[in-house]
């Protein structure tokens, strides 16, 4: 049985109604982008998963594996090529012109690099403020003061409102790129990197008020990384993604217990510090992803996989359920987890 | 061989010892110290890690060693002994014949590093041309070898490729092979895999090691990753506010920090959960060497000081860097030193 199946079943066509547990469903979602009539970057090949209410997904893989292009899908920023994604009962990949913008309060979005995302000549109080005034939410007084008590829930001093971006530090310009999107009172933040720009120290810090945050304003959140030491602890849940697909979906706890994809072993033993990863030298993984635009036959991983076998060099692997809401796309899971 | 008599030899002379040094930016027309009185030797053949946060100093210290600080930077002071020579009494035509030959250096952009618009194989062979005088043909094959050796795939099609053609990871092993062009005895690798994806950093650093091991290489590695260093490096020095605050062997120091700081470093590297259920973190920002003139530069975010009632003390004079009790290591901190009742670890927990 494959999830694209069961999450399609479950979710009844995306119509608003039905009994849902995702607050976010993402069903079959493809992007590809056309290079010539024949070629195209597959940079996400159907990917599907669900965000239930106040919940957290944490989406990990290595550069160009198509995790930040989901989070642009998913803002709108991008278009998909097909497939659905449900926000809060709105079928988003439907909306259009000022339907769209009226929404898009609801989804927002903090990037890696928080000094690129403000305007360099603006003082951090009206770039925190300007999205509340383009929305309509507040006129400039009222804007003013949000800002000023969003500045607090964020751990900054009024101060900050006046300062220019060159005079705050990583730590405390990533928590006013947060405090910027809580302003417009999303309910689904997707955070893309938001730490790997920080020191480890700042890093902590950055974490614990996103998790503090998130109880607060009652959102869900989809957490997008490199590194699955910052998503071990945030979220509730894990999705590896290799080359545009998702290769491993599993509960954070079952998936840093028992990693089933040796991809995710490998990104396992390759974040941790040595003593902390169970996962001795073969888990290490050669060579680099290979181009999406022209991806291995059968499994997208076996040039690299040291349990590579003839079925997975000729043989696309599905997504099975590998357990209870465990879900893994290979070959020979069984036998590695005996192994 | 190389290896050998450098590693059992505690007697023989490092390769880069730099003592005392202190570098500072002036401003409005005084002085802003950024390195007080910094210390550190690493021998042929050693991975030395200097650890800490953005602004503790840890670039400017390999800077300093080859003398490329930014504009309004200066050595005030010191001594960076390079193979019995001091740097610091080098003139300017003996430095160049030392940078990118006997010294190379690794830094964290690797595509930032390399010339958009000429051939990665030609970068290589660059150094080869300058250092060694070797000709065009003889310098561009050696390059092949060199990017065989660090292991890219198809040396002879890889060295016609441009910078934007080549993954973060194969610029960076390009980096490498052009830093080895000079046949260096020490490489200065600053946050060498912070850019880089953790499967692909873990090779890096694989590589590093290699190099290390067959050329008896020393490595001075910056980066603010304990897991970084926890990979390879053979000793630590943690930084803190333009100073080293604890220095000894990587396992002596990971799994047995005698300093506050250390510790929290640790914590917040494994992103360990407190009691409270959140993440361990350190309070507040890093203090730079600026920020604060007096007593122990880490007290104010120091959970130790306050805990001991050693407060006023840390917040009056600054600790020296003595030998810990382990015996091994140095610290810098007023509570280890006086081995109040129980090391600073069990303090903390």
């Amino acid at each position: 049985m494959t999830l694209t199946g069961t999450v399609a079943e479950r979710i009844g066509n995306t119509t608003p109604s039905g009994a849902r547990s995702g607050f976010v469903a993402v069903n079959d979602l493809v992007l590809h982008y056309p290079l010539s009539r024949s070629k195209a970057i597959r940079a996400v090949d159907g990917v599907s998963f669900e965000i239930p209410k106040g919940q957290v997904l944490g989406l990990v893989g290595e550069s160009g594996c198509g995790k930040s292009t989901i989070a642009k899908v998913l803002m709108r920023l991008v278009d998909p090529t097909s497939g659905t994604m449900v926000i809060d009962d709105l079928d988003m990949s439907r909306l259009r012109g000022e339907e769209l913008r009226r929404l898009r309060p609801r989804m927002q979005m903090v990037f890696q690099d928080p000094l690129a995302a403000l305007d360099p000549r603006m003082k951090i109080g009206v770039s925190m403020g300007s999205p509340l005034l383009q929305h309509g939410m507040a006129v400039a007084d009222e804007a003013r003061q949000q800002v000023l008590r969003m500045l607090g829930d964020v751990g900054l001093d009024p101060s900050f409102y006046d300062r220019y971006p060159h005079q705050c530090s990583g730590g405390q310009l990533q928590r006013i790129i947060i405090g910027r999107a809580l302003l417009l009172r999303p309910s689904f933040l997707v955070c893309d990197e938001p730490t790997s720009a920080l020191d480890a120290s700042v890093r902590t810090q950055i974490l614990n008020l996103l998790a503090d945050l998130k109880d607060r304003f009652s959102l869900t959140l989809l957490m997008i990384s490199h590194d699955l030491r910052v998503v071990r602890h945030l979220c509730d849940r894990v999705a590896v993604m290799y080359l545009g697909r998702i290769v491993e979906m599993a509960g954070t706890a079952d998936l840093f217990r028992a990693p089933k994809h040796p991809y995710t072993r490998a990104l396992i033993a390759a974040s941790m510090i040595e003593s902390e990863s169970g996962f001795e030298a073969p888990s290490k993984v050669r060579g680099e992803p290979p181009s999406p635009l022209n991806p291995p036959k059968g499994c997208h991983f076996h040039p690299r996989c040291a349990h590579a076998a003839d079925v997975c060099r000729s043989v696309r692997p599905e997504l099975e359920v590998a357990g209870p809401r465990s879900t893994v796309r290979c070959h020979r899971w069984r036998e590695i987890q005996l192994s | 061989m190389l290896m050998a008599n450098t590693h059992d030899g505690a007697t023989s002379r490092p390769l880069l010892e730099i003592e005392e040094l202190e570098v500072a930016f002036a401003k409005d027309g005084g002085q802003q110290k950024v390195i007080c009185g910094m210390s550190l030797a690493i021998r042929a053949g050693e991975i030395v890690a200097l650890v800490g946060e953005s602004g503790s100093g840890k670039s400017m210290t390999a800077l300093s060693t080859v003398q490329l600080l930014p504009p309004g930077a200066s050595i005030m002071g010191g001594r960076i002994g390079f193979d019995g020579r001091n740097l610091l009494d080098c003139s300017p035509r003996e430095l160049n014949a030392i940078r990118g030959g006997r010294i190379a250096m690794l830094f964290q952009q690797p595509h930032a590093m390399l010339d958009p618009t000429c051939r990665v194989g030609v970068q290589v062979s660059e150094a080869l041309r300058i250092h060694r005088g070797a000709s065009r043909h003889t310098a561009e094959t050696r390059a092949l070898e060199l990017l065989r050796e660090v292991g890219i795939p198809e040396p002879a099609l890889r060295a016609k490729a441009y910078a934007h053609e080549l993954s973060g990871g194969m610029a960076q092993r390009v980096m490498i092979a052009a830093a080895l062009s000079g046949d260096p005895d020490l490489l200065i690798a600053d946050e060498p895999t912070t850019a880089l994806d953790v499967t692909v950093q873990a090779q890096i650093l694989d590589l590093l090691n290699e190099q290390r091991r067959r050329r008896g290489l020393a490595i001075l590695l910056i980066t603010h990753d304990l897991s970084v260093v926890s990979a390879i490096a053979d000793r630590i020095a943690v930084m803190y506010a333009g100073r080293i605050v604890e220095e000894g062997p990587k396992d002596a120091v990971l799994h047995d920090p005698q300093h506050p700081y250390t510790h929290a470093l640790m914590h917040c590297s494994t992103l360990e959960v407190g009691p409270d259920g959140k993440l361990i973190s350190i309070p507040s920002g890093a203090t730079r060497a600026m920020d604060l003139d007096h007593g122990c530069r880490f007290h104010p975010r120091c959970a130790v000081a306050e805990e001991l009632g050693i407060a006023d003390q840390c917040h009056r004079s600054e600790p020296a860097l003595v030998p810990s009790h382990r015996g091994d290591g140095k610290v810098r901190c007023w509570a280890a030193e006086a081995r109040l009742a129980a090391p600073a670890k069990d303090i903390l927990q």
